[in-house]
């Protein structure tokens, strides 16, 4: 009986390994463990989890200058620091693309954009392009909320912010907040996967 | 063998463990007919929500279909765009229909996207695509889609393939030719 469960799992691993494309990647799922990092901020400064010794968790958002969407929700993630930050899920803000690339993504622009919008989050440069594979990122903005646990800062919500990219004020889902105030209200993340339309990172 | 429907079971139900936490589900795509199309006078295109969108996207008919999601400021759908066109007229005889669906803004349909097509000359078909709840049609339109443009579709009556992807032209032939057997 034993076998005959072991077989079950490993032809049902089979089985969904078998359906996987190549567009689902190998990110992080709910409940995943997800690695921190050392990032250069907009201060020149170096930037991990670890820092923020008092936090319950992070509101990770990999996020950049230009793309519209990235650009729509600027307010909004500002907002989501103001909010959380003091509350124990800080925004950290992680730029993905290759400057190269996207020369309006590198850190003189991001600082600039920073400055410009005042924002009050790390805004972080994934130099190399390491970081945001291992999250399985593959647009900007691209949230995962993770929350700090003994056995390291677990992936609780992955996804959209809301369900309005256009108009803040016509937003009738909060995902990222309501999952952040799951989290400290110590219940269950309700909606823990959500789909966002955003910018390919630029590799 | 006599174990075999036990199996069969304990497969569907440790895959069911390992499913819980997926996509939120899009059943509320379902049963809806409703079509809403604004259309605006002198436009080039028309303007569609999913719902508008939907029948678009899934034609029932002899013909290969291919939908391409693009946006004026997307540089890597801008770079892409010819090879669409391209098999837009090379193939158009052997029953090939491109739509170009644009993620532009409204704020920049006049300013951005009416004159980019007149520059481009675009000979495909285009239409606007303005719809905000985007955790509704993005895993309406294909459940693996993270969301990041450009994305594409290739389709025939059931045959459907998605690409999350930018192509080059060889790639985009290579692809539309499967379709074309």
């Amino acid at each position: 009986m034993k076998n005959l469960k072991l077989l079950a799992v490993v032809l049902c691993v089979f089985t969904l390994s078998a359906f996987t494309t190549i567009t689902d990647g190998d990110g992080y799922k709910v409940g995943d463990v997800a690695t921190d990092f050392s990032l250069e901020n907009i201060d020149g400064k170096m930037v991990s989890l670890a820092d923020y010794k008092d936090a319950k968790g992070y509101i990770v958002i990999f996020t950049c200058n230009t793309c519209p969407y990235a650009v729509a929700y600027e307010d909004r993630i500002e907002a989501l620091n103001k909010k959380y930050a003091d509350k124990g899920y800080p925004v950290i803000a992680i730029m993905p693309n290759n400057t190269d690339v996207k020369p309006g993504d590198n850190m003189e622009a991001m600082q600039a954009r920073a400055k410009e919008k005042g924002f009050t989050f790390p805004y972080l440069m994934d130099k190399g392009q390491k970081i945001y594979p291992q999250y399985g990122a593959t647009k900007t903005p691209h949230v995962y909320v993770l929350e700090k646990t003994k056995k390291g800062n677990v992936v609780k919500y992955i996804g959209a912010i809301d369900n309005n990219y256009k108009d803040a004020a016509a937003v009738t889902e909060t995902y990222t907040e309501d999952a952040v105030d799951a989290l400290l209200n110590g219940g269950e993340v309700k909606t823990k996967t959500t789909k966002a339309i955003g910018c390919s990172i630029k590799v | 063998m006599k174990y075999m429907p036990l199996l069969v079971l304990m497969i569907f139900m440790s895959c069911k463990n390992e499913s819980t936490t997926t996509e939120v589900a899009d059943s509320e795509t379902e049963g809806k007919e409703v079509k809403e199309e604004k259309v605006i006078p002198n436009r080039k295109f028309k303007i569609y929500d999913y719902d508008g969108l939907e029948p678009l996207i899934n034609k029932v008919d002899d013909k290969v279909h291919v939908v391409n999601f693009w946006a004026t400021w997307c540089a890597p759908c801008v770079k892409e765009l010819p090879y669409f066109e391209n098999i837009n007229a090379k193939y158009k005889e052997d029953g090939v229909e491109v739509l170009l669906v644009s993620l532009d803004f409204p704020k920049d349909y006049d300013s951005k996207l009416i004159p980019f097509i007149e520059k481009h000359q675009l000979q495909s078909k285009v239409v606007a695509f303005d719809d905000t709840d985007q955790n509704r049609w993005v895993p309406a339109i294909n459940k693996d889609w993270s969301g990041a443009l450009p994305a594409t579709i290739i389709y025939k009556g059931d045959k459907r393939h998605f690409y999350e992807k930018s192509f080059t032209k060889e790639e985009l032939e290579t692809e539309l030719k499967q379709f074309l057997k």
